[in-house]
Protein backbone atom coordinates (compact mmCIF):
# COMPACT_ATOMS: atom_id res chain seq x y z
CA UNK A 1 0.00 0.00 0.00
CA UNK A 2 2.51 2.64 0.83
CA UNK A 3 5.89 1.92 -0.59
CA UNK A 4 9.24 4.05 -0.56
CA UNK A 5 11.48 2.70 -3.31
CA UNK A 6 15.68 4.40 -2.99
CA UNK A 7 14.48 7.71 -1.55
CA UNK A 8 16.66 10.41 -0.61
CA UNK A 9 15.57 13.95 0.65
CA UNK A 10 18.49 16.50 0.68
CA UNK A 11 17.91 20.16 1.39
CA UNK A 12 19.21 23.37 -0.12
CA UNK A 13 20.81 23.90 2.44
CA UNK A 14 23.25 20.42 1.80
CA UNK A 15 21.48 18.81 4.87
CA UNK A 16 20.56 14.93 3.97
CA UNK A 17 17.03 14.38 6.17
CA UNK A 18 16.80 11.02 4.38
CA UNK A 19 19.06 8.38 2.80
CA UNK A 20 18.11 6.01 0.07
CA UNK A 21 15.30 4.62 2.14
CA UNK A 22 13.31 1.81 0.81
CA UNK A 23 10.35 -0.13 2.56
CA UNK A 24 6.44 -0.97 2.09
CA UNK A 25 3.71 -1.20 4.56
CA UNK A 26 0.94 -3.27 3.91
CA UNK A 27 -2.67 -2.02 4.78
CA UNK A 28 -4.00 -2.66 8.12
CA UNK A 29 -0.69 -2.22 9.28
CA UNK A 30 0.37 -1.00 12.43
CA UNK A 31 4.59 0.34 12.36
CA UNK A 32 6.06 2.24 15.05
CA UNK A 33 8.58 4.79 13.64
CA UNK A 34 11.67 5.43 15.66
CA UNK A 35 14.93 7.21 15.52
CA UNK A 36 16.65 10.23 17.57
CA UNK A 37 14.98 14.12 16.97
CA UNK A 38 16.96 15.14 13.91
CA UNK A 39 16.43 11.53 12.09
CA UNK A 40 14.21 12.22 9.14
CA UNK A 41 10.87 10.93 11.16
CA UNK A 42 9.06 13.93 9.99
CA UNK A 43 11.18 14.46 7.06
CA UNK A 44 9.26 10.74 6.01
CA UNK A 45 5.78 11.91 7.25
CA UNK A 46 6.17 15.06 5.35
CA UNK A 47 7.02 12.96 1.73
CA UNK A 48 3.94 10.44 2.52
CA UNK A 49 1.38 13.34 3.18
CA UNK A 50 3.08 14.94 -0.31
CA UNK A 51 4.21 18.62 1.62
CA UNK A 52 7.39 17.88 0.02
CA UNK A 53 8.85 15.45 -2.65
CA UNK A 54 12.14 13.43 -2.77
CA UNK A 55 15.33 14.52 -4.27
CA UNK A 56 15.38 11.24 -5.81
CA UNK A 57 13.92 7.53 -5.39
CA UNK A 58 9.95 6.66 -5.66
CA UNK A 59 7.32 6.91 -3.51
CA UNK A 60 3.90 5.51 -3.67
CA UNK A 61 0.69 5.01 -1.80
CA UNK A 62 -2.00 2.74 -3.38
CA UNK A 63 -2.19 3.95 -6.65
CA UNK A 64 -0.79 7.54 -6.21
CA UNK A 65 2.80 8.29 -7.64
CA UNK A 66 3.86 10.65 -5.26
CA UNK A 67 6.63 12.27 -7.07
CA UNK A 68 4.71 13.11 -10.55
CA UNK A 69 1.40 13.87 -8.53
CA UNK A 70 0.13 17.21 -10.02
CA UNK A 71 -0.77 19.78 -7.15
CA UNK A 72 -4.15 20.13 -7.96
CA UNK A 73 -4.53 16.22 -6.82
CA UNK A 74 -2.57 16.97 -3.56
CA UNK A 75 -6.46 17.29 -1.79
CA UNK A 76 -7.00 14.78 -2.65
CA UNK A 77 -4.56 12.29 -1.90
CA UNK A 78 -5.03 14.06 1.93
CA UNK A 79 -8.22 12.93 2.26
CA UNK A 80 -7.14 9.81 2.42
CA UNK A 81 -4.33 9.83 4.71
CA UNK A 82 -4.86 11.63 8.10
CA UNK A 83 -1.95 13.55 9.47
CA UNK A 84 -1.80 14.23 13.77
CA UNK A 85 0.88 16.91 13.51
CA UNK A 86 3.65 16.66 16.20
CA UNK A 87 2.18 20.47 17.26
CA UNK A 88 -1.08 18.87 16.55
CA UNK A 89 -1.70 22.16 14.47
CA UNK A 90 -5.64 22.98 15.84
CA UNK A 91 -6.82 26.24 15.06
CA UNK A 92 -7.30 28.39 18.26
CA UNK A 93 -9.61 30.71 17.52
CA UNK A 94 -12.20 27.76 16.72
CA UNK A 95 -13.84 25.21 19.00
CA UNK A 96 -13.09 21.43 19.20
CA UNK A 97 -16.25 20.91 17.11
CA UNK A 98 -15.58 23.36 14.29
CA UNK A 99 -11.43 22.18 14.58
CA UNK A 100 -12.72 18.72 13.71
CA UNK A 101 -15.26 19.89 11.54
CA UNK A 102 -13.03 22.09 9.69
CA UNK A 103 -11.52 19.47 7.14
CA UNK A 104 -14.90 18.56 6.23
CA UNK A 105 -16.10 21.68 5.62
CA UNK A 106 -12.61 22.63 2.97
CA UNK A 107 -13.28 19.12 1.49
CA UNK A 108 -17.06 20.55 0.55
CA UNK A 109 -18.75 17.60 2.61
CA UNK A 110 -22.81 18.40 2.84
CA UNK A 111 -23.60 19.84 6.09
CA UNK A 112 -25.99 17.76 7.32
CA UNK A 113 -23.35 15.11 6.51
CA UNK A 114 -20.19 16.46 8.16
CA UNK A 115 -21.85 16.66 11.66
CA UNK A 116 -23.48 13.29 11.73
CA UNK A 117 -19.66 12.26 11.05
CA UNK A 118 -17.98 14.88 13.23
CA UNK A 119 -20.18 13.41 16.44
CA UNK A 120 -19.50 9.92 15.06
CA UNK A 121 -15.51 10.92 15.72
CA UNK A 122 -16.12 12.68 19.18
CA UNK A 123 -18.13 9.65 20.16
CA UNK A 124 -15.26 7.08 19.47
CA UNK A 125 -12.24 9.31 20.64
CA UNK A 126 -14.12 10.26 24.02
CA UNK A 127 -13.97 13.88 23.96
CA UNK A 128 -17.98 14.89 23.71
CA UNK A 129 -17.50 17.01 26.97
CA UNK A 130 -15.00 19.12 25.18
CA UNK A 131 -16.53 19.88 22.21
CA UNK A 132 -17.55 23.46 23.04
CA UNK A 133 -14.01 24.30 24.09
CA UNK A 134 -11.30 25.82 22.65
CA UNK A 135 -7.73 24.25 22.00
CA UNK A 136 -6.45 26.34 25.16
CA UNK A 137 -9.02 24.76 27.48
CA UNK A 138 -8.13 21.34 26.92
CA UNK A 139 -5.18 19.54 28.64
CA UNK A 140 -2.82 17.56 26.23
CA UNK A 141 -4.40 14.36 26.45
CA UNK A 142 -7.26 16.02 25.44
CA UNK A 143 -5.57 17.92 22.52
CA UNK A 144 -4.27 15.01 21.45
CA UNK A 145 -7.61 13.24 21.09
CA UNK A 146 -8.80 16.26 19.16
CA UNK A 147 -5.99 16.14 16.48
CA UNK A 148 -6.54 12.58 16.41
CA UNK A 149 -10.33 13.11 15.73
CA UNK A 150 -9.63 15.44 13.38
CA UNK A 151 -7.14 13.48 11.68
CA UNK A 152 -10.03 10.96 10.85
CA UNK A 153 -12.31 13.13 9.69
CA UNK A 154 -12.47 11.86 6.18
CA UNK A 155 -11.95 8.12 7.53
CA UNK A 156 -8.49 8.15 5.70
CA UNK A 157 -6.85 4.96 4.99
CA UNK A 158 -3.61 5.18 6.44
CA UNK A 159 -3.14 8.39 10.06
CA UNK A 160 0.30 8.95 10.41
CA UNK A 161 0.72 10.43 14.23
CA UNK A 162 3.80 12.38 14.62
CA UNK A 163 4.62 12.41 18.29
CA UNK A 164 1.40 11.78 19.57
CA UNK A 165 2.54 10.74 23.33
CA UNK A 166 5.87 13.19 23.22
CA UNK A 167 4.50 15.29 25.82
CA UNK A 168 1.97 13.17 27.65
CA UNK A 169 2.31 11.51 31.02
CA UNK A 170 2.64 7.73 31.17
CA UNK A 171 -1.01 6.60 31.72
CA UNK A 172 -2.43 9.15 29.16
CA UNK A 173 0.08 8.26 26.76
CA UNK A 174 -1.18 4.96 26.73
CA UNK A 175 -4.80 6.03 26.73
CA UNK A 176 -3.80 7.57 23.45
CA UNK A 177 -1.40 4.23 22.30
CA UNK A 178 -4.82 2.39 22.97
CA UNK A 179 -7.01 4.47 20.49
CA UNK A 180 -4.82 4.44 17.65
CA UNK A 181 -4.97 0.52 18.05
CA UNK A 182 -8.76 0.57 18.13
CA UNK A 183 -8.68 2.64 14.94
CA UNK A 184 -6.28 0.43 13.67
CA UNK A 185 -8.89 -2.72 14.69
CA UNK A 186 -10.64 -0.95 12.28
CA UNK A 187 -8.54 -1.31 9.44
CA UNK A 188 -6.94 1.92 9.22
CA UNK A 189 -3.32 1.74 8.37
CA UNK A 190 -1.09 3.50 11.56
CA UNK A 191 2.35 4.92 11.27
CA UNK A 192 3.24 6.26 14.70
CA UNK A 193 6.50 8.10 14.96
CA UNK A 194 7.92 7.85 18.74
CA UNK A 195 10.41 8.05 21.39
CA UNK A 196 8.95 6.02 23.73
CA UNK A 197 10.44 2.92 24.33
CA UNK A 198 8.23 1.37 26.60
CA UNK A 199 5.36 1.80 24.35
CA UNK A 200 7.51 0.18 21.14
CA UNK A 201 8.79 -2.89 23.54
CA UNK A 202 5.57 -3.41 25.09
CA UNK A 203 3.86 -3.62 21.46
CA UNK A 204 5.70 -6.05 19.80
CA UNK A 205 4.61 -4.31 16.95
CA UNK A 206 6.53 -4.08 13.27
CA UNK A 207 9.63 -0.83 13.69
CA UNK A 208 11.26 1.02 11.44
CA UNK A 209 14.02 2.64 13.05
CA UNK A 210 15.90 5.59 11.57
CA UNK A 211 19.26 6.78 12.27
CA UNK A 212 20.43 10.36 10.62
CA UNK A 213 18.60 9.74 7.50
CA UNK A 214 18.94 5.98 7.41
CA UNK A 215 16.43 3.14 7.80
CA UNK A 216 18.59 0.97 9.99
CA UNK A 217 16.10 -1.65 11.14
CA UNK A 218 12.82 -2.78 9.50
CA UNK A 219 11.46 -5.87 12.26
CA UNK A 220 8.52 -6.98 14.77
CA UNK A 221 9.94 -5.34 17.54
CA UNK A 222 13.45 -3.56 17.04
CA UNK A 223 14.71 -3.36 20.63
CA UNK A 224 18.27 -2.80 20.31
CA UNK B 1 -21.62 30.30 1.30
CA UNK B 2 -18.52 29.31 3.30
CA UNK B 3 -16.84 31.44 1.41
CA UNK B 4 -19.00 34.37 1.84
CA UNK B 5 -19.27 33.94 5.83
CA UNK B 6 -15.66 33.42 5.90
CA UNK B 7 -15.05 37.08 4.40
CA UNK B 8 -17.75 38.73 6.50
CA UNK B 9 -15.56 37.01 9.66
CA UNK B 10 -12.23 38.31 8.11
CA UNK B 11 -14.16 42.23 7.72
CA UNK B 12 -15.44 42.16 10.94
CA UNK B 13 -12.64 41.36 12.93
CA UNK B 14 -10.35 44.25 11.16
CA UNK B 15 -12.65 46.84 11.26
CA UNK B 16 -10.40 49.58 10.73
CA UNK B 17 -8.69 48.08 8.20
CA UNK B 18 -12.11 47.33 6.00
CA UNK B 19 -12.77 50.97 6.88
CA UNK B 20 -9.83 52.30 5.55
CA UNK B 21 -10.25 50.01 2.43
CA UNK B 22 -14.14 51.31 1.48
CA UNK B 23 -13.09 55.24 2.02
CA UNK B 24 -10.31 54.59 -0.66
CA UNK B 25 -12.63 52.79 -2.65
CA UNK B 26 -15.18 55.62 -2.12
CA UNK B 27 -12.84 58.74 -2.91
CA UNK B 28 -12.13 56.63 -6.29
CA UNK B 29 -15.82 56.35 -7.03
CA UNK B 30 -17.23 59.68 -5.34
CA UNK B 31 -14.10 61.19 -8.21
CA UNK B 32 -15.29 58.81 -10.97
CA UNK B 33 -19.42 59.92 -10.32
CA UNK B 34 -18.25 63.39 -10.60
CA UNK B 35 -16.61 63.10 -13.20
CA UNK B 36 -19.42 61.06 -15.68
CA UNK B 37 -21.59 64.09 -14.57
CA UNK B 38 -19.36 66.84 -15.82
CA UNK B 39 -18.74 64.77 -19.08
CA UNK B 40 -22.57 63.92 -19.40
CA UNK B 41 -23.33 67.41 -18.43
CA UNK B 42 -20.70 69.30 -21.21
CA UNK B 43 -21.78 66.96 -23.49
CA UNK B 44 -25.54 67.60 -23.46
CA UNK B 45 -24.30 71.35 -23.18
CA UNK B 46 -22.41 71.46 -26.41
CA UNK B 47 -25.30 69.07 -28.40
CA UNK B 48 -27.85 71.84 -27.17
CA UNK B 49 -25.61 74.73 -28.80
CA UNK B 50 -24.60 72.65 -31.64
CA UNK B 51 -28.41 72.01 -32.02
CA UNK B 52 -28.95 75.95 -32.72
CA UNK B 53 -28.11 77.71 -36.14
CA UNK B 54 -24.45 78.68 -36.27
CA UNK B 55 -24.87 80.59 -39.11
CA UNK B 56 -27.67 83.54 -40.16
CA UNK B 57 -27.85 85.59 -42.80
CA UNK B 58 -30.25 88.34 -42.99
CA UNK B 59 -31.41 89.26 -46.44
CA UNK B 60 -32.21 92.91 -48.04
CA UNK B 61 -35.88 93.49 -48.55
CA UNK B 62 -35.60 93.18 -52.22
CA UNK B 63 -34.65 89.58 -52.36
CA UNK B 64 -37.39 87.47 -53.64
CA UNK B 65 -38.58 84.46 -51.99
CA UNK B 66 -37.48 82.63 -55.22
CA UNK B 67 -33.36 83.71 -55.24
CA UNK B 68 -33.29 82.86 -51.21
CA UNK B 69 -35.11 79.53 -52.14
CA UNK B 70 -32.29 79.03 -54.87
CA UNK B 71 -29.27 80.10 -52.82
CA UNK B 72 -30.56 77.58 -50.30
CA UNK B 73 -30.65 74.87 -52.71
CA UNK B 74 -26.97 76.06 -53.78
CA UNK B 75 -26.13 75.61 -49.90
CA UNK B 76 -27.52 72.26 -49.65
CA UNK B 77 -25.61 70.77 -52.69
CA UNK B 78 -22.04 72.08 -51.03
CA UNK B 79 -22.72 69.14 -48.89
CA UNK B 80 -21.88 70.96 -45.90
CA UNK B 81 -25.39 71.80 -44.30
CA UNK B 82 -27.00 69.20 -41.55
CA UNK B 83 -30.11 71.96 -41.16
CA UNK B 84 -31.10 74.66 -43.11
CA UNK B 85 -34.14 76.92 -42.01
CA UNK B 86 -36.01 80.03 -44.10
CA UNK B 87 -37.56 82.74 -41.81
CA UNK B 88 -39.62 84.68 -43.61
CA UNK B 89 -40.09 88.36 -42.72
CA UNK B 90 -43.76 87.38 -41.09
CA UNK B 91 -42.12 84.22 -38.58
CA UNK B 92 -39.17 86.86 -38.16
CA UNK B 93 -41.87 89.30 -36.58
CA UNK B 94 -44.11 86.15 -34.69
CA UNK B 95 -40.46 85.20 -32.77
CA UNK B 96 -39.79 89.09 -32.31
CA UNK B 97 -43.66 89.15 -30.44
CA UNK B 98 -42.66 85.48 -28.50
CA UNK B 99 -39.76 86.97 -27.13
CA UNK B 100 -40.45 90.61 -26.12
CA UNK B 101 -44.49 89.47 -24.75
CA UNK B 102 -43.70 90.96 -21.84
CA UNK B 103 -43.10 94.68 -23.28
CA UNK B 104 -46.28 96.03 -25.15
CA UNK B 105 -44.08 99.36 -25.88
CA UNK B 106 -41.61 97.28 -27.86
CA UNK B 107 -43.93 95.12 -29.74
CA UNK B 108 -46.23 98.59 -30.93
CA UNK B 109 -43.07 100.12 -32.90
CA UNK B 110 -41.93 96.74 -35.01
CA UNK B 111 -43.96 95.68 -38.17
CA UNK B 112 -43.45 92.64 -40.69
CA UNK B 113 -41.85 95.49 -43.05
CA UNK B 114 -38.79 96.10 -40.47
CA UNK B 115 -37.60 92.52 -39.93
CA UNK B 116 -35.34 91.26 -42.74
CA UNK B 117 -36.15 87.26 -43.66
CA UNK B 118 -33.05 84.96 -43.23
CA UNK B 119 -31.70 81.63 -43.70
CA UNK B 120 -30.47 79.84 -40.11
CA UNK B 121 -27.58 77.21 -41.08
CA UNK B 122 -26.23 74.33 -39.48
CA UNK B 123 -22.97 73.17 -40.69
CA UNK B 124 -22.12 69.43 -40.23
CA UNK B 125 -18.60 70.11 -38.89
CA UNK B 126 -17.43 73.10 -37.33
CA UNK B 127 -14.75 74.00 -39.40
CA UNK B 128 -17.14 74.37 -42.95
CA UNK B 129 -18.86 77.34 -40.46
CA UNK B 130 -16.02 80.02 -42.28
CA UNK B 131 -16.84 78.58 -45.67
CA UNK B 132 -20.61 78.82 -45.81
CA UNK B 133 -20.46 82.10 -43.73
CA UNK B 134 -18.25 83.29 -46.66
CA UNK B 135 -20.45 81.74 -49.49
CA UNK B 136 -23.85 83.88 -47.70
CA UNK B 137 -21.40 87.28 -47.93
CA UNK B 138 -20.50 87.05 -51.21
CA UNK B 139 -24.22 86.60 -52.50
CA UNK B 140 -25.90 89.93 -53.43
CA UNK B 141 -29.09 89.43 -51.92
CA UNK B 142 -27.54 89.27 -48.10
CA UNK B 143 -27.02 92.72 -46.17
CA UNK B 144 -23.86 94.24 -46.42
CA UNK B 145 -22.20 94.70 -43.75
CA UNK B 146 -20.87 92.49 -40.48
CA UNK B 147 -24.73 92.28 -39.36
CA UNK B 148 -25.19 90.26 -42.92
CA UNK B 149 -24.81 87.24 -41.63
CA UNK B 150 -23.77 86.24 -38.19
CA UNK B 151 -21.79 83.54 -36.74
CA UNK B 152 -19.56 82.25 -33.71
CA UNK B 153 -17.50 79.45 -34.39
CA UNK B 154 -15.53 80.41 -31.71
CA UNK B 155 -18.00 79.42 -28.81
CA UNK B 156 -18.71 75.96 -29.77
CA UNK B 157 -14.69 76.00 -30.36
CA UNK B 158 -14.08 76.80 -26.95
CA UNK B 159 -16.63 74.73 -25.13
CA UNK B 160 -15.43 72.22 -27.46
CA UNK B 161 -11.51 72.69 -26.07
CA UNK B 162 -12.89 72.93 -22.65
CA UNK B 163 -14.64 69.73 -22.73
CA UNK B 164 -12.11 67.83 -23.94
CA UNK B 165 -9.62 69.46 -21.40
CA UNK B 166 -11.90 68.39 -18.42
CA UNK B 167 -12.07 64.80 -20.05
CA UNK B 168 -8.43 64.23 -20.23
CA UNK B 169 -7.96 66.25 -16.49
CA UNK B 170 -10.92 63.89 -14.91
CA UNK B 171 -9.45 60.41 -16.61
CA UNK B 172 -6.09 60.85 -15.35
CA UNK B 173 -7.44 62.12 -11.89
CA UNK B 174 -9.69 58.75 -12.33
CA UNK B 175 -6.76 56.14 -13.56
CA UNK B 176 -4.84 57.71 -10.88
CA UNK B 177 -7.07 57.09 -7.95
CA UNK B 178 -7.65 53.41 -9.40
CA UNK B 179 -4.37 52.85 -9.17
CA UNK B 180 -3.98 53.99 -5.89
CA UNK B 181 -6.82 52.22 -4.41
CA UNK B 182 -5.59 49.23 -5.86
CA UNK B 183 -2.65 49.57 -4.14
CA UNK B 184 -4.39 49.66 -0.95
CA UNK B 185 -6.73 47.41 -1.11
CA UNK B 186 -3.57 45.11 -2.18
CA UNK B 187 -1.62 46.17 0.95
CA UNK B 188 -5.32 45.85 3.32
CA UNK B 189 -5.57 42.04 2.11
CA UNK B 190 -2.00 41.46 1.62
CA UNK B 191 -1.57 42.45 5.65
CA UNK B 192 -4.76 39.86 6.33
CA UNK B 193 -3.41 36.97 4.18
CA UNK B 194 0.13 37.48 6.62
CA UNK B 195 -2.51 37.63 9.78
CA UNK B 196 -3.62 34.51 8.80
CA UNK B 197 -0.56 32.62 7.71
CA UNK B 198 -0.88 29.73 10.21
CA UNK B 199 -4.47 29.18 9.50
CA UNK B 200 -3.62 29.32 5.80
CA UNK B 201 -0.85 26.60 6.27
CA UNK B 202 -2.98 24.66 8.18
CA UNK B 203 -5.60 24.93 5.83
CA UNK B 204 -3.58 23.42 3.24
CA UNK B 205 -2.19 20.25 5.14
CA UNK B 206 -6.18 19.66 5.36
CA UNK B 207 -6.47 19.50 1.74
CA UNK B 208 -7.79 22.83 1.36
CA UNK B 209 -7.73 23.62 -2.38
CA UNK B 210 -5.87 27.34 -3.48
CA UNK B 211 -9.31 28.27 -4.41
CA UNK B 212 -10.66 27.73 -1.13
CA UNK B 213 -8.15 29.39 0.52
CA UNK B 214 -8.07 32.67 -2.01
CA UNK B 215 -12.05 33.17 -2.46
CA UNK B 216 -12.92 34.72 0.99
CA UNK B 217 -9.68 37.61 0.56
CA UNK B 218 -11.20 38.10 -3.50
CA UNK B 219 -14.59 38.64 -2.19
CA UNK B 220 -13.42 40.93 0.52
CA UNK B 221 -11.89 43.25 -2.67
CA UNK B 222 -15.59 42.34 -4.37
CA UNK B 223 -17.02 43.77 -0.80
CA UNK B 224 -14.73 46.87 -0.41
CA UNK B 225 -15.47 47.76 -3.88
CA UNK B 226 -19.07 47.78 -4.12
CA UNK B 227 -19.35 49.38 -0.55
CA UNK B 228 -17.05 51.90 -1.67
CA UNK B 229 -19.06 52.83 -5.22
CA UNK B 230 -22.37 52.60 -3.31
CA UNK B 231 -21.33 55.29 -0.98
CA UNK B 232 -19.17 57.41 -3.12
CA UNK B 233 -22.44 57.00 -5.94
CA UNK B 234 -24.41 58.67 -2.84
CA UNK B 235 -22.75 61.02 -2.02
CA UNK B 236 -22.01 62.58 -5.54
CA UNK B 237 -25.92 61.70 -6.73
CA UNK B 238 -27.03 63.76 -3.11
CA UNK B 239 -24.50 66.45 -3.81
CA UNK B 240 -26.33 67.21 -7.57
CA UNK B 241 -30.01 66.89 -5.86
CA UNK B 242 -29.24 69.61 -3.80
CA UNK B 243 -27.10 71.72 -6.17
CA UNK B 244 -30.31 71.21 -8.97
CA UNK B 245 -32.20 74.38 -8.17
CA UNK B 246 -29.15 76.44 -7.94
CA UNK B 247 -27.29 75.11 -11.79
CA UNK B 248 -31.12 74.85 -13.40
CA UNK B 249 -31.15 78.34 -12.76
CA UNK B 250 -27.63 78.76 -14.23
CA UNK B 251 -28.42 76.63 -16.86
CA UNK B 252 -31.41 78.26 -18.40
CA UNK B 253 -32.67 77.21 -21.34
CA UNK B 254 -30.58 73.67 -21.85
CA UNK B 255 -32.35 70.72 -21.20
CA UNK B 256 -29.81 69.26 -18.46
CA UNK B 257 -31.92 69.00 -15.48
CA UNK B 258 -33.15 67.11 -13.72
CA UNK B 259 -30.82 64.53 -14.50
CA UNK B 260 -32.85 61.36 -15.49
CA UNK B 261 -32.95 58.70 -12.78
CA UNK B 262 -32.56 55.86 -15.35
CA UNK B 263 -28.85 57.77 -16.21
CA UNK B 264 -28.63 57.46 -12.59
CA UNK B 265 -29.23 53.92 -11.92
CA UNK B 266 -27.01 52.85 -15.13
CA UNK B 267 -24.03 55.19 -13.69
CA UNK B 268 -24.69 53.35 -10.83
CA UNK B 269 -24.60 49.62 -12.18
CA UNK B 270 -21.83 50.54 -14.46
CA UNK B 271 -19.74 51.79 -11.29
CA UNK B 272 -20.07 48.49 -9.99
CA UNK B 273 -18.83 46.42 -12.49
CA UNK B 274 -15.80 48.36 -12.35
CA UNK B 275 -15.49 47.92 -9.03
CA UNK B 276 -16.04 44.08 -9.13
CA UNK B 277 -12.79 44.80 -11.48
CA UNK B 278 -10.84 46.65 -9.53
CA UNK B 279 -11.80 44.76 -5.85
CA UNK B 280 -10.52 41.14 -8.09
CA UNK B 281 -7.99 42.74 -9.29
CA UNK B 282 -6.25 44.00 -6.01
CA UNK B 283 -7.31 41.13 -4.38
CA UNK B 284 -5.74 38.70 -6.54
CA UNK B 285 -2.88 40.22 -6.56
CA UNK B 286 -2.73 40.66 -3.02
CA UNK B 287 -3.00 36.52 -2.63
CA UNK B 288 -0.30 35.59 -5.62
CA UNK B 289 1.94 37.96 -3.93
CA UNK B 290 1.51 36.61 -0.14
CA UNK B 291 -0.08 33.40 -0.96
CA UNK B 292 2.13 31.21 -3.27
Amino acid sequence: MIKLENVTKSYPTGNTALSDVTFTINQGEFVFLVGPSGSGKTTLFRLLIRDTVPTSGSISIGDWDLVTLPHGKIHHLRKNIGMVFQDLKLLKDRTIYENIMFPLEVGNMDTEEAKKRVDEIIERVGISEHINKFPIQLSGGELQRAAIARALAFNPEILLADEPTGNLDNTTSWEIVKLLQDINASGTTIIMATHNADIVNSLLKRTLVLEKGQLTKDAVHAKK
Amino acid sequence: MKATRTTLKHIRRSPYQSLAAVFIMMLTFLAITIFAFIVFGSSTVIKYFESKPQVTAFFKDEATTAQIQQLEQQLQQSGKISDIRYVSKDQALQIYKDQNKSDPLLLELVTADVLPASLEVSANRIEDLSSIAQTLRSSPLVLDGEEGVIHHPEVIKQLTTWTNAIRIIGLTLIVVLAVVSVFILMTVIGFKVSQKKEEIEIMKLLSATNWYIRMPFILEGVFYGLVGTLVGWLVATAGLMYATPYLSSFLGNIPLLPVSPLFLVGLLVAEMVIAIILGVLASSLAVLRYLK
